[in-house]
């Protein structure tokens, strides 16, 4: 083909728009709402990357570094997010310890490794189950704000045990990256584009 | 009057195949035949009902936002807890990074989803067409990805658990106003119907 103008349906209302390959400096947008529009998401797998590498790196401070700290009678406790768990888990609380646990320790893992998996099988061009892949993507692009359940607990917590005045419990740093690790995993999900893992089937399939 | 636009056909979001869309009846979803992405939902009732919705939303936010949210219990003090008395919380102990988020999260995006949705379907309701319906139309669906009440509900569940052993925790008006604007909003977003919409909009002009 000559002219690879692309048919695409607007983000936002839907409408369908033929649109050719993206030249510098000039965009597309939707004629009817005016989302802009393109035949991939601009620059899909250098921004995917960067967003999942600097979540990747905030992982590890926000794991290591307490999330709050409860400051009773003059002694001081601070817990990380696995500890919480282990506290639930040792009062007894099994469905809440493993609904924590998953929400905050098994999601972002999740989220981190499929998403690297994603990117490197569109680069190295694998034709492997590209359905199933892109089942994965709508599965962490759904379940990524589960995450976020840890940081409302804990402005709960510092509401409402400030109110009483038993405590004190302080947020920590570790509660600041785990927040950014979501949101900036979620950016990366929402930059990533699944039309990339067909780009390089289109041949044989259409 | 320039070419028609076919509604009808879609390019499917997770391959970028071409797909035309079939009426669909109530409960029944269109799935792309290549990849299994969702091409649209049916959509129940029409824009009278999301409207419906939406103003059943403003009710229950404005409950969720005056009323107390939790009540605590100790030693024979009570104090009540606001649904903002954690973004403040937070604030005052200088985390206003994490005070923003859940301001954002829990009050002001599902509040500029329901604005948002009774600026777009007032006017069409009488046959107007709102001032700057691209962008607000625009945001309203890019809106929902900072609103995580459902979330939020939860963490609530998980800090009740933790504070049990500390002293009664007793549930209030704000938080069943709370968990009833979770249901309104998940209603109006999946009752809007986007053609409805623009073929409103395009029949006028």
């Amino acid at each position: 083909m000559t002219a690879p103008s692309l048919w695409v349906s607007c983000g936002s209302c839907r409408l369908l728009t033929a649109i050719g390959p993206e030249t510098p400096g000039g965009r597309a947008y939707c004629p009817r709402c005016g989302e802009a529009l393109s035949q991939r998401k601009p620059n899909s797998l250098s921004r995917t990357w960067a967003l999942l590498i600097a979540a990747a790196v905030l992982y590890v401070p926000a794991n290591l570094f307490p999330v709050m700290t409860i400051i009773s009678f003059g002694a001081s406790q601070p817990a990380t997010i696995l500890t919480g768990v282990k506290e639930l888990a040792a009062a007894g609380m099994w469905p809440i310890a493993v609904l924590v646990f998953v929400a905050s320790i098994t999601i972002p893992m999740l989220k981190l490794v499929s998403l690297s998996f994603l990117l490197i099988s569109v680069q190295l061009r694998s034709q492997w189950r590209p359905r199933d892949r892109t089942r994965l993507y709508h599965m962490i692009e759904g379940i990524g704000r589960w995450s976020m359940i840890d940081v409302f607990m804990i402005s709960i917590l510092v509401a409402l045990i400030q109110l009483a005045q038993i405590a004190t419990v302080e947020p920590g740093v570790g509660a600041v990256c785990f927040a950014t690790v979501v949101i900036l995993t979620m950016l990366a999900t929402s930059a990533f584009d699944p039309r990339l893992i067909w780009d390089c089937l289109e041949s044989d399939d259409d | 009057m320039s070419e028609p636009l076919d509604d009808a056909l879609v390019a499917c979001h997770g391959c970028g195949r071409l797909h035309r869309l079939e009426a669909l009846t109530r409960g029944q979803a269109a799935r792309c035949g290549r990849c299994g992405t969702v091409l649209e939902r049916a959509k129940i009732g029409g824009l009278d009902r999301t409207l419906a919705f939406t103003l059943t939303g403003l009710v229950l936010f404005v409950l969720a936002n005056t009323y107390p949210l939790l009540t605590f219990e100790l030693e024979g003090r009570s104090q009540q807890a606001h649904l903002i008395t954690g973004v403040i919380g937070l604030y005052d102990q200088g985390m206003w990074e994490l005070a923003a988020l859940v301001f954002v999260a829990s009050i002001l995006a599902p509040f500029l989803q329901l604005m948002g949705l009774l600026y777009l379907l007032v006017p069409l309701k009488f046959g107007r067409r709102p001032w700057k319906l691209g962008p607000t139309y625009r945001l309203v669906g890019k809106i929902g990805f900072w609103a995580m009440l459902e979330v939020y509900l939860l963490g609530i569940i998980v800090a009740l658990v933790k504070l049990a052993d500390f002293g009664t925790v007793v549930p209030d008006v704000a938080l069943y106003a709370f968990f009833g604007l979770i249901l309104v909003i998940a209603a109006a977003s999946f009752s809007l119907d986007p053609r409805a919409i623009w073929q409103r909009v395009e029949l006028e002009s």
